[in-house]
C-alpha cells in the first residue's frame, strides 16, 4: 500500500514539475530548466513521450518472453501474462504515437511525415493490432495461446529492425538519426542535472506504473479464466 | 529428409497441375491489379520511385492472394493429420516452402516482365543488382508468407487475416526492396547498396531460422 502512495506522489510530482517548471536561458534556481536550441518549450513533452515509447518496447519484450515461456511450459498463466503485456503495450504505443505526433507538429511542422521513427512506431502498432486480430479469431484457448505466441515471436525477430536499426541508418528528423548533428541523444548532452533528474524519475515512475497495471491485468485474466471454467465446467462434463 | 520434402513438393505440384487453382487465380490477380494501376495512371507518366513502389505493391498483394493455399488446402481437404503421421514438421515445412518459393518466383517473373513492357520508367540500369534484389526479396517473401500461412490455416483459414498478419512482418523486407529496386533503376553501384543488401540477407536468414524453429509448435496441436 505504501508504495502505491509513493508512486502516486512520484507521478504527481513528475507531471506537475514537467509541466510547470519554467524554461529559461540561464537556469539558476533548482526548478528551472535550460533552454535547448531546437527543442525550446517543446522540450517538456520529453518527460511523457520517452517513457511511453520506452514502455512500448518493454511491453513487447515481456510479451515475447512470456510467449516463449508458454511454448515451453504450455501453462496458460504465461499466456495471460503475455496477452496482458501486449494489451498494455498497445496502449503505450498509441500514447507514444500521439505524443510523438503532437511534438512533431510543433518541432517539425506536421503531425505525420513518415520519419523513420514514425514508420517504425506505425509498424509496431500494426503488429499489436495483428496480434489482437489473430487472438480474436480463434476459439480454442490452447490454440489461441500457441498461435499468438508463435506470431509474437516471429514479430519480435523483425521488430529490432524497426526500433533499433532503421531509425539510426536512415536520414530523419528524430534525434539519433543518421544525419543528426547533435552528436547523440538529447539526454546526455543538453539537459542540466535537474532536468535529467525529472526525466529519470518520470521513466522510473511510469515503469513502476506499467508493472503494476500489468500485474492487475494478468491476474484479472487468470481469475476470469478460472471463473469461466468453474461456471462452464459441470455443464461441459 | 530432402527426398521426403521433395516427394511432398511433388504431391503439391501434381495436385496443383490437376486443378490449376493457384496458377489461374494468381495470373488473373496479376492482370487485374496491373490493369487497375494502368487505368488510374491514364496518360500521365509516373516517376521512377513510384514505379518501384508500385512494383512491390503488386508483388505483395499477389502473394497475399495466392500463397495461403499451401496450408489452407490441407486443412480444407482434412489431410493435415495424415501429413502429421507420415512426416516430421520440418519436412512438411520444407516441402511447402519449396512449392511456395517456386510459385513466388514464377509470379514475380511474370510481374517483372509485364512491368518492363507496360511501364515507361521501368528501366533497369544495374541489372545484376536488380536480379540480386529480386532473388533475395522472393526468398524472404516466400519464407515469411509460408509461416504465416501455417498460422492462418490453424486459425481457421480466415482469408482477411492473412494480409493483416503478413504486412507488419513483411514491411522491413518490402521497404528495403523498394529502395534497392530504385537503386537498380538509378544505376547505383553495388558498394553503395551494400547496407540494404545486408539487411535483406539478414532478414532472409533470420526469417528462415525462426520459421524452422517455430513451425513445430504450429504444426503439432
Amino acid at each position: 500500500m505504501v508504495w502505491k502512495i509513493f508512486l502516486f506522489l512520484l507521478l504527481a510530482f513528475v507531471s506537475i514539475a514537467g509541466i510547470v517548471f519554467p524554461i529559461v536561458e540561464k537556469p539558476s534556481a533548482w526548478y528551472e530548466f535550460p533552454f535547448i536550441p531546437g527543442l525550446e518549450e517543446n522540450a517538456k513533452i520529453i518527460f511523457f513521450h520517452v517513457p511511453t515509447s520506452w514502455l512500448t518496447v518493454i511491453a513487447f519484450l515481456l510479451s515475447t518472453v512470456f510467449s516463449f515461456r508458454y511454448l515451453r511450459t504450455k501453462n496458460l498463466d504465461d499466456d495471460a501474462k503475455a496477452y496482458s503485456a501486449a494489451q498494455l503495450g498497445m496502449i503505450f504505443c498509441i500514447l507514444a504515437t500521439v505524443t510523438g505526433a503532437v511534438w512533431a507538429k510543433f518541432a517539425w511542422g506536421s503531425f505525420w511525415s513518415w520519419d523513420p521513427r514514425q514508420t517504425s512506431i506505425f509498424a509496431i502498432l500494426l503488429i499489436y493490432g495483428a496480434l489482437f486480430a489473430l487472438r480474436s479469431s480463434i476459439e480454442s484457448e490452447d490454440k489461441r495461446a500457441t498461435l499468438s505466441a508463435v506470431y509474437s515471436m516471429i514479430a519480435f525477430v523483425t521488430v529490432p529492425f524497426f526500433i533499433f536499426i532503421m531509425p539510426r541508418i536512415m536520414k530523419g528528423l528524430h534525434p539519433g538519426s543518421a544525419d543528426d548533428t547533435n552528436a547523440g541523444p538529447v539526454i546526455d548532452f543538453k539537459m542540466n542535472s535537474n532536468m535529467q533528474l525529472i526525466f529519470f524519475l518520470s521513466l522510473i515512475g511510469f515503469t513502476i506504473l506499467f508493472f503494476w497495471m500489468w500485474r492487475v491485468g494478468y491476474r484479472s485474466i487468470i481469475i476470469k479464466d478460472k471463473l469461466n471454467k468453474q461456471l462452464t465446467g459441470p455443464l461441459a462434463g | 529428409m530432402i527426398t521426403e520434402s521433395y516427394s511432398l513438393f511433388k504431391k503439391d505440384f501434381h495436385s496443383e497441375l490437376r486443378t490449376r487453382y493457384a496458377i489461374n487465380s494468381l495470373a488473373m490477380f496479376i492482370i487485374v491489379a496491373i490493369s487497375v494501376i494502368l487505368f488510374s495512371i491514364g496518360n500521365e507518366t509516373i516517376t521512377t520511385s513510384l514505379t518501384a513502389g508500385l512494383f512491390w505493391v503488386v508483388i505483395f498483394f499477389t502473394a497475399m492472394s495466392g500463397l495461403a493455399r499451401a496450408f489452407v488446402s490441407e486443412e480444407e481437404r482434412g489431410t493435415t493429420l495424415t501429413l502429421q503421421l507420415i512426416a516430421s514438421p520440418s519436412t512438411v515445412f520444407t516441402g511447402k516452402l519449396i512449392f511456395n518459393m517456386i510459385l513466388v518466383f514464377c509470379m514475380n517473373l511474370v510481374i517483372a516482365l509485364l512491368y518492363s513492357a507496360l511501364f515507361e520508367k521501368f528501366i533497369v540500369q544495374n541489372f545484376s543488382l536488380f536480379l540480386l534484389t529480386f532473388v533475395l526479396g522472393n526468398i524472404g517473401l516466400a519464407v515469411a508468407s509460408t509461416i504465416i500461412a501455417a498460422i492462418i490455416a490453424k486459425a481457421g483459414a480466415k482469408g482477411t487475416l492473412y494480409p493483416v498478419l503478413s504486412f507488419p512482418i513483411l514491411l522491413p523486407l518490402i521497404l528495403t526492396c523498394v529502395q534497392l529496386t530504385l537503386f537498380s533503376f538509378d544505376g547505383t553501384r553495388f558498394e553503395e547498396a551494400k547496407f540494404e543488401l545486408a539487411i535483406v540477407v539478414g532478414y532472409d536468414v533470420i526469417m528462415l531460422t525462426a520459421s524452422y524453429m517455430l513451425f513445430d509448435f504450429i504444426w503439432k496441436d
